[in-house]
């Protein structure tokens, strides 16, 4: 019997992992990857990883980058699975972004905003040409000095001015549509307002609650949020292209450091934890109303950890094209399917899943070999007998040729 | 699910020392006891599908995340674990899961069927028949029998709580007039109790008398999807059928080129590329022991 069944699975495994790590170093004579250069010089993947991953730790998501050989979406898989063995312990105060310490923040809609424009570090009206001096190492860049600006300093929300004025929708937690504040800020809906006000209804918690359709918003910007950020763009993009189209402006973009506090019942006042760097994107999108609510302009939302422009202002756009159903908008385009666009935004989840066909699939495929054996016995059976005299027709003219031949 | 191994002394290999640095199977006390839960209103409910709050693990989704999870949290210091992929023990998926709770737990391993205390498959039951007392899980990639039919989850849930089974039949019935026979070879869908369409997961059709009356506990985590399901023991599964079209398993032509067995699931290996073709056992554990049996009784007579 020359056959031996397939043996030594850990040895070969154990193997595999030794060999992947070999070639993650590459050449030896190159310098090793430092955990602070990766924070330090590739900052944005380090802030894609952290989004991704829905872990805001950038030394961990630095070695996340170097353990995934350059993977990002194996790195926030990473972040992703040690996240599971961290405890949640409490739950943080609402975000006030309006308390920001601004590095950029732009408004498409008015010339001039109250708090002003500021392009802060961009890649938005750079030639993208190949700097092939940057080629060569020991660059020094200095940053250029700007006039001394207060960060202490509150900067208003471009879209509270239309709010001000009853042209836009305050933003809502799916169809209820209530979404006033008060001071003690105990009235309202759990939706993102970035005021730092706490909403008098618990947010659902998609990392421990599982995701149920329909969906209300506080549950949906969640899971937009951490997914992946192609898809969210592709998505957005397909709303501009007319599947789904609601005729986005860019009201807001910010970026910078918020401050996240905790409120631990047991000591009776808020402590602050830590500094966030985020990126947070208010929409401002047509609503030709309907017979209820009068035209209007209504809000998409969006919000990254770190600075991800483009991943947050997708996310506005896909968050927009998601209220369709609760504005009584027909459902025309992908982006508008809550099923569609929820169940498939998680990179982890979607990688996983086109991934498993590696594994072995020999039983089903045996199942499914039986099954279109049976079939075609079945097909060759019927198709051969009716026709017996064609049948005998056929045989002869092989016969004549296995005779000629 | 703790019990003390009843197997023959010193048959099990012995308990590794679990990795330091990790909780006791990985997942943290409170997540395990939302997955208990989650297991009990499962058993509750025979196939019906529980959503339950599913963590990243630190294998990739696909790779039986849901089964994991579930064993993760049934999994008691004196149990005896058994992992099984495509019905063998060595396949590099099996390898790798049993070796992440020898990790995690540090608790004994067994290739034999009637050993183990908690088996983990995904693909198939194993030919030995399940004993009272075992916990059977199950890794999931699709628990929504419903989904190619409606792939709206909405509507799908809907269908369950009205029992509104129809479409299920009619996909089956066009099956039969286009091709004579249900197609369907894998993943064929059951009724639990009388009640619940289940995805018995993708084991083949040949398995699925097997899940009915089982004397064991049957659990199915389905780790991507979010979803727990469970068929208690002594629990009624049938697969749907019709009176003029009875459900049948497949059988071979050949019995098991290693053990001679004509009553298992064989897996055809091809041998050459010239067409040549073996068949054996897909578990392992049962060919083995059916080969040892044959070579101690050949002794005995010699």
């Amino acid at each position: 019997m020359p056959y031996v069944a397939v043996k030594g699975g850990e040895q070969a495994i154990r193997n595999a992992e030794a060999l992947l790590k070999a070639k993650r170093r590459g050449d030896a004579d190159v310098p090793e990857l430092s955990l602070e250069q990766i924070k330090q010089q590739m900052q944005l993947a380090v802030n894609r990883v952290m989004a991704e991953g829905s872990l805001y730790d950038p030394d961990l998501a630095a070695l996340a980058i170097k353990q995934s050989w350059g993977d990002l979406v194996e790195a926030a898989f990473l972040l992703r699975a040690y996240r599971t063995t961290l405890p949640r312990l409490y739950y943080s105060e609402p975000l006030d972004t309006s308390e920001m310490a601004i590095q950029r923040r732009i408004s498409a809609i008015f010339k001039e905003a109250p708090g002003g424009q500021k392009l802060g570090p961009t890649f938005d009206y750079i030639h993208r040409l190949l700097d092939f001096k940057l080629a060569a190492e020991d660059n020094t860049f200095p940053a250029p000095i700007s006039e001394e600006y207060d960060t202490a300093e509150a900067t208003p929300r471009v879209a509270h001015m239309l709010e001000q004025e009853g042209l836009v929708m305050p933003p809502s937690n799916g169809a209820q549509g209530n979404g006033s504040q008060t001071e003690s800020g105990m009235v309202g809906t759990a939706h993102p307002t970035g005021d730092g006000q706490r909403s008098g209804v618990e947010p659902f918690d998609i990392t421990r609650q599982s995701l149920n359709t329909p969906t209300n918003r506080d549950a949906r910007l969640q899971n937009l949020a951490r997914g992946d950020e192609g898809f969210l763009l592709s998505m957005a993009y397909s709303t501009q292209r007319g599947y789904g189209k609601n005729h986005p402006f860019a009201g807001e973009i910010r970026v910078g450091e918020v401050e996240v506090s905790i409120f631990p019942e047991e000591l009776g006042f808020e402590i602050a934890i830590a500094d966030i760097t985020v990126t947070e994107v208010q929409m401002v999108n047509q609503f030709k109303g309907n017979k209820e609510i009068p035209p209007q302009f209504t809000q998409g939302y969006g919000l990254t950890f770190g600075y991800n422009e483009r991943k947050a202002m997708a996310m506005a756009l896909v968050d927009r094209a998601l209220q369709a159903k609760d504005l009584g908008e027909s459902l025309d385009g992908p982006a508008q399917d809550e099923e569609f666009v929820l169940y498939h935004s998680d990179n982890i989840e979607a990688q996983g899943f086109v991934q498993h066909l590696k594994l072995p699939h020999y039983i089903d495929f045996q199942a499914e070999l039986n099954l279109i054996r049976k079939l075609r016995s079945d097909y060759e059976h019927n198709n051969s007998q009716p026709e017996a005299s064609e049948k005998s027709k056929k045989e002869r003219s092989t016969a004549a040729k296995e005779a000629t031949s | 699910m703790t019990s003390s191994s009843p197997g023959s002394p010193g048959s099990p290999a012995p308990p590794p020392i679990p990795e330091p640095g990790f909780n006791f199977a990985y997942l943290d006390e409170q997540t395990k006891r939302a997955i208990r839960r989650a297991i009990l209103k499962g058993v509750a409910i025979p196939g019906h599908q529980i959503p339950f709050s599913s963590r990243e693990m630190p294998m990739s989704y696909g790779w039986g995340t849901g089964g994991i999870q579930v064993t993760a949290s049934v999994i008691g210091q004196d149990d005896t674990l058994k992992v099984i992929d495509q019905g063998a023990d060595d396949t590099t998926n099996a390898v790798n899961i049993r070796r992440f709770f020898k990790k995690v737990c540090g608790v004994a391993t067994t290739e034999k069927t009637e050993e183990a205390t908690l088996i983990q498959t995904r693909h198939r039951i194993p030919e030995k028949p399940l004993k009272a007392g075992q916990v059977f899980v199950y890794q999931v990639p699709m628990p929504e029998p419903l989904y190619f039919i409606e792939p709206s989850r909405t509507e799908a849930n809907k269908m369950h709580a009205l029992e509104e089974y129809g479409p299920m039949y009619v996909k089956l019935y066009e099956d039969i007039t286009k091709f004579g026979r249900i197609s369907l070879a894998y993943d064929y869908p059951v009724m639990v109790n009388g009640r619940h369409l289940m995805n018995p997961s993708p084991i083949p059709r040949f398995d699925n008398p097997k899940m009915d009356m089982n004397p064991a506990l049957q659990l199915f985590g389905a780790g991507r999807e979010k979803r727990i399901y469970a068929i208690p023991p002594y629990t009624q599964v049938k697969s749907l059928d019709f009176e003029d079209h009875p459900f049948s398993v497949e059988n071979w032509e050949h019995p098991c080129e290693f053990c001679g067995a004509t009553d298992s699931y064989l897996d055809e290996v091809v041998i050459d590329d010239q067409g040549g073709r073996m068949w054996i056992c897909s578990d392992t554990d049962y060919c083995e022991q059916r080969q040892r049996e044959q070579s101690g009784s050949a002794q005995k007579l010699g």
